[in-house]
């Protein structure tokens, strides 16, 4: 049995009391004595050259100390920004990375770039000012669709990536995969959109720079998923000042979902102005900067055909994608359309021969990155819309086809990198079809008929990667950085625990699951334990919170860490106690000679270790443990989620009627928290396939810039979801996790679109691209009849 | 610069502001109650959320100076006298309503309002009140969950 506030406990969380009190601290909510407030002057075109910039009316203007340009910024050697994993062309040509300054010195590449920034006493000064600021553009022709920026006579984006081509990446065996189709017995093929996102965490982005003249040091508050990187980066290729002399910290902060894993221009500006003019600078993004600015998600453009035999068993499955990465490399956007894409196209399948070919482009939109899933949700929705697909075309139940092609014998060799290490595929699609009541379906679509509306019943069954990753495996594939992470366990002399985690968390829940893996661990309250995070003065180096990496690695490296605390406590209390070690074991709050009434208080232990008056012969004093832990394999969360939808044919709205997930995450350590991941997960997902769409017009505007034309789901767009867990455990890490953070937005949008297009399939709709708007879908029902 | 003066979570209050001063900003910077949050610029999202004189309203489109002589309850004042969780609080810590806590101000002061006109309200109603309380990390399973238990508690 779990123990109440053990590993599988549902814990309420203990972060909850500041957040539902407004006691949560986010970065807009710290200041300092003498705060200055920046705003950015942005680009109003796609792509000009800027021929010339007055500042002089914005410096004279009230309460402002200083209106700063590109050529000043270059001038003082802060570096540009950079891509961070190193993509290489088929043809082994490095990946064409263009220029990118934080303030653009001679061209701007998209509307929101930001060409100079104003620093003044208030908000509203520095508002007033920047619209003072006067900017020469010479517009140059703009291209935002990345099929369009490939083409011959395409407006040339950076000098350095001719065409516009960023690398011609492929992955997988063509000849054979060719040989597959030429010898199938049927092909389905494909042709589809992954729509682009607006990631929208609720927090806006924000950053406040001070700068001590005193110590030459650099302080900064950010909305970051990963304070060390942020400083590494900021440190090694920005020149803002040396490690040791810029503290970051991470805050609270109100969601990220990927989008604060960059660093963006604007922190990098801060911090320079913070110590150029000498002031403390804020800046705080309004929505629609972030609409703007912060990277957006997926835009993939694909083809695919996938090969049967004639007993409906997959022989092999080609890809054609076209990435747009935006106007700029943003810090991860060469991995996701890649290494976090096309190594699970196997999805849960035996698929002999696969291959992928993509082409990541440039265009005058805001930069591409990961959003929650990154590259697995697009691999996901393509291979998972192709089952369907296939299922119609071959005339057979969609569950089946999936069920007969699944993968059962692991480990499994993907031909596309990915060994997956576990999992029981069946197991997740008879729960869902049992939660979803697949059987009733009959039913409730003839109650639907009789209504006048379609019903529609759509699988997904998702397979992705987490735990990112083996530093040396990644390294390979080009990662900049090693994909460990750190924990340190501090007991301190009266007992009472601190662990300092490299992991940050932003919504995950880490005060609450990370404490419960340590008092599982040594029967301790809660209330006994403190998870640190955030804090680059507080925190060893660590690398952060992404791609549901905190749990399958953030909480190994907290559990290396206990082990050698434990290791230490029992050889202290052996010693004490006059007993063997291995007789020593920890339980209700004291460390105890088993079968004996002999026992130290946790505390004595404590205690002990720092008095270091009566310690074995040769121990260091202390009871303090760091750990690092590096991934040995990926981890593959993988499930069912069946879709079920009513579609009302006159008007194209689709109500979604039931969701239901099927997961397994290996391990859960406290299933409040996965269900509500999974939840949240959903949400996006069923956003991006049914609301979301981030839209640039041919002149490069973008058309979907604040909450009155960008369609964030609302609680009354959304059923509740039927949600479970089914577990097989990872084998690859100590507690057996595999991550559930990012599994609801990879499998949720197939299961929708399968079953909108299930619903209008009497009606001859045969595709959909997302989002499936009334409007779209109503399109597509007269464009069938 | 003209002079306002409030109630605000029981306190009197004063300060003063131009006139394009919003409520959220008067509440945030002059008085630092930094619990009420900012997360659109097109009054959207519901993350603003206070009362002023018993109603929830938006104070990122409310002027500050509007709001002279008004009783305003932020989310710094839903607490019990006793420093427990209200009712409502409580609720969303027990079922897991809240993630990054972003949105949970807003949602907690509109819950409250809902919950005075409508003491017992039901899935789709309580849904339908929150179509102005974006969140984005919950998909507002547990966030209907947790009014739904909150109104529970109250009967
Ligand atoms: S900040 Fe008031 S509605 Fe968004
Ligand atoms: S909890 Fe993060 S936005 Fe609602």
């Amino acid at each position: 049995m779990p123990k109440d506030t053990g590993i599988g406990a549902a814990v309420p969380r203990t972060e909850d009391r500041r957040f539902t009190t407004g006691k949560g601290r986010y970065t807009d909510d710290f200041t300092v004595v003498g705060l200055h407030h920046a705003v950015f002057v942005r680009s109003p075109h796609a792509h000009a050259r800027v021929t010339g910039i007055d500042k002089s009316a914005a410096e004279a203007a009230p309460g402002v100390v200083a209106v700063y340009d590109g050529k000043q910024l270059v001038g003082d050697g802060v570096g540009n920004l950079i891509c961070g994993w190193a993509v290489s062309s088929k043809d082994g040509t490095p990946m064409k990375m263009g220029a990118w300054s934080a303030l653009a010195t001679d061209t701007v590449r998209y509307v929101g770039d930001a060409v100079a920034v104003v620093i003044a006493e208030t908000k509203a000064q520095a508002r007033d000012a920047a619209e003072m600021v006067e900017v020469e553009y010479e517009e140059l022709p703009v291209v935002v669709d990345a099929t369009d920026a490939l083409k011959p006579g395409a407006p040339q984006i950076h000098p350095e990536a001719e065409g516009n081509l960023i690398y011609d990446w492929e992955i997988g065996d063509a000849a054979a995969t060719d040989g597959a189709i030429a010898n199938a017995a049927k092909v389905v093929e494909i042709e589809l959109v992954n729509n682009r996102l607006a990631p929208n965490a609720m927090e806006p982005r924000a950053a406040m720079a001070v700068y001590d003249a005193g110590t030459d040091h650099l302080t900064l508050h950010t909305t970051s998923q990963n304070p060390h990187v942020a400083r590494l980066v900021l440190s090694a290729f920005y020149q803002i000042a040396p490690e040791h002399k810029l503290r970051v910290i991470a805050p609270d902060v109100g969601g990220g979902f990927g989008s604060k894993i960059y660093i963006y221009p604007e922190e990098i500006v801060c911090l320079w102005a913070a110590r150029k003019a000498g002031v403390p600078v804020k800046w705080t993004a309004d929505r629609t900067e972030a609409f703007i600015t912060d990277a957006h998600g997926r835009d993939h453009v694909s083809k695919a055909q996938l090969a049967f035999d004639s007993n409906n068993r997959i022989t092999g499955l080609k890809v054609n994608t076209v990435a747009n990465l935006g106007a700029y490399m943003s810090l991860f956007s060469s991995c996701v359309p890649t290494y976090l894409y096309a190594t699970l196209l196997s999805g849960q399948y035996v698929i002999p021969n696969i291959y992928c070919d993509v082409k990541a482009v440039y265009t005058n939109t805001v930069p591409v990155d990961a959003y929650r899933g990154a590259g697995r949700p697009e691999a996901c929705y393509l291979i998972e819309r192709l089952m369907e697909k296939a299922a119609k075309e071959l005339g057979v139940d969609p569950g089946e086809l999936r069920r007969q092609n699944f993968i059962t014998q692991f480990p499994y060799q993907t031909p596309v990198i990915m060994t997956y290490d576990i999992g029981d595929f069946s197991q997740t699609l008879d729960a869902a079809r049992a939660a979803a009541d697949v059987a009733g379906f009959a039913q409730r679509k003839a109650a639907s008929e009789a209504k006048g509306r379609k019903r529609g019943l759509g699988y997904s069954c998702y397979i992705e990667a987490c735990g990112i990753a083996p530093s040396a495996a990644v390294g390979s594939l080009g990662a900049g950085v090693g994909l460990w992470e750190s924990a340190e366990v501090r007991v301190n002399p009266v007992g009472s625990i601190e662990v300092l985690t490299g992991s940050h968390s932003h919504g995950q829940g880490h005060e609450t699951t990370f404490a419960q893996v340590v008092s599982d661990r040594f029967d301790l309250p809660m209330d006994n334990i403190k998870i640190v995070h955030g804090d680059t003065d507080s925190v060893q180096f660590g690398m952060g919170t992404y791609g549901s990496r905190s749990g399958a690695v953030g909480m190994s490296a907290i559990v290396k860490a206990l082990d050698k605390v434990e290791a230490k406590v029992k050889k202290i209390a052996a010693h004490v106690l006059e007993a063997s070690e291995a007789d020593i074991v920890i339980e209700g709050g004291a460390v105890k000679v088993q079968g004996t009434d002999k026992q130290m208080a946790w505390h004595e232990v404590g205690l002990a270790a720092y008095t270091a008056h009566n310690l074995p012969e040769g121990m260091e004093p202390g009871l303090k443990e760091g750990a690092f832990y590096d991934p040995t394999n990926f981890t593959f969360p993988a499930g069912c989620y069946i879709c079920e939808v009513e579609v009302d044919p006159d008007t194209g709205v689709v109500t979604v009627e039931n969701f239901t997930a099927a997961d397994d995450f290996g391990q859960v350590i406290n299933p409040l928290i996965v269900e509500g991941q999974v939840h949240g997960g959903i949400a996006q997902g069923i956003g991006q396939a049914m609301l979301e769409h981030a839209v640039y017009d041919e002149s490069g505007q973008p058309l979907s810039g604040s909450y009155m034309d960008y369609t964030m789901p609302r609680a009354d767009d959304l059923p509740s979801f039927k949600v479970s867990t089914h577990e097989t455990f990872c084998p690859g890490n100590p507690l057996g996790i595999k991550g559930c953070g990012e599994a609801g937005a990879i499998g949720s949008p197939p299961a929708l679109v399968n079953a909108v297009l299930d619903a209008l399939s009497g009606m001859g709709v045969k595709h959909l691209d997302m989002p499936l708007t009334p409007r779209r879908v109503w399109e597509a029902i007269n464009a069938a009849n | 610069m003209p002079k306002v003066s409030m109630t605000v979570n029981g306190k009197a209050v004063s300060g003063e502001v131009e006139g394009r001063t919003l409520l959220v900003e008067f509440l945030r910077e002059s008085l630092r109650l930094t619990g009420t949050h900012v997360g659109c610029d097109t009054s959207q999202c519901g993350a603003c959320v206070v009362h002023v004189n018993g109603e929830s309203v938006k104070s990122c489109t409310t002027f500050a100076a509007a709001c002279e002589g008004a009783e305003v309850t932020t989310i710094e004042g839903m607490a019990n006298a006793d420093g427990s969780l209200g009712t409502i609080q409580q609720a969303f810590q027990d079922n897991h309503g809240l993630q990054c806590g972003f949105c949970t101000p807003g949602m907690v002061m509109s819950a409250a309002d809902l919950l005075k006109q409508n003491p017992d309200p039901s899935e789709a109603e309580i849904r339908e009140w929150l179509e102005g309380n974006l969140c984005r990390c919950t998909g507002y399973h547990n966030i209907v969950r947790s009014i739904k238990a909150a109104a529970a508690a109250n009967a």
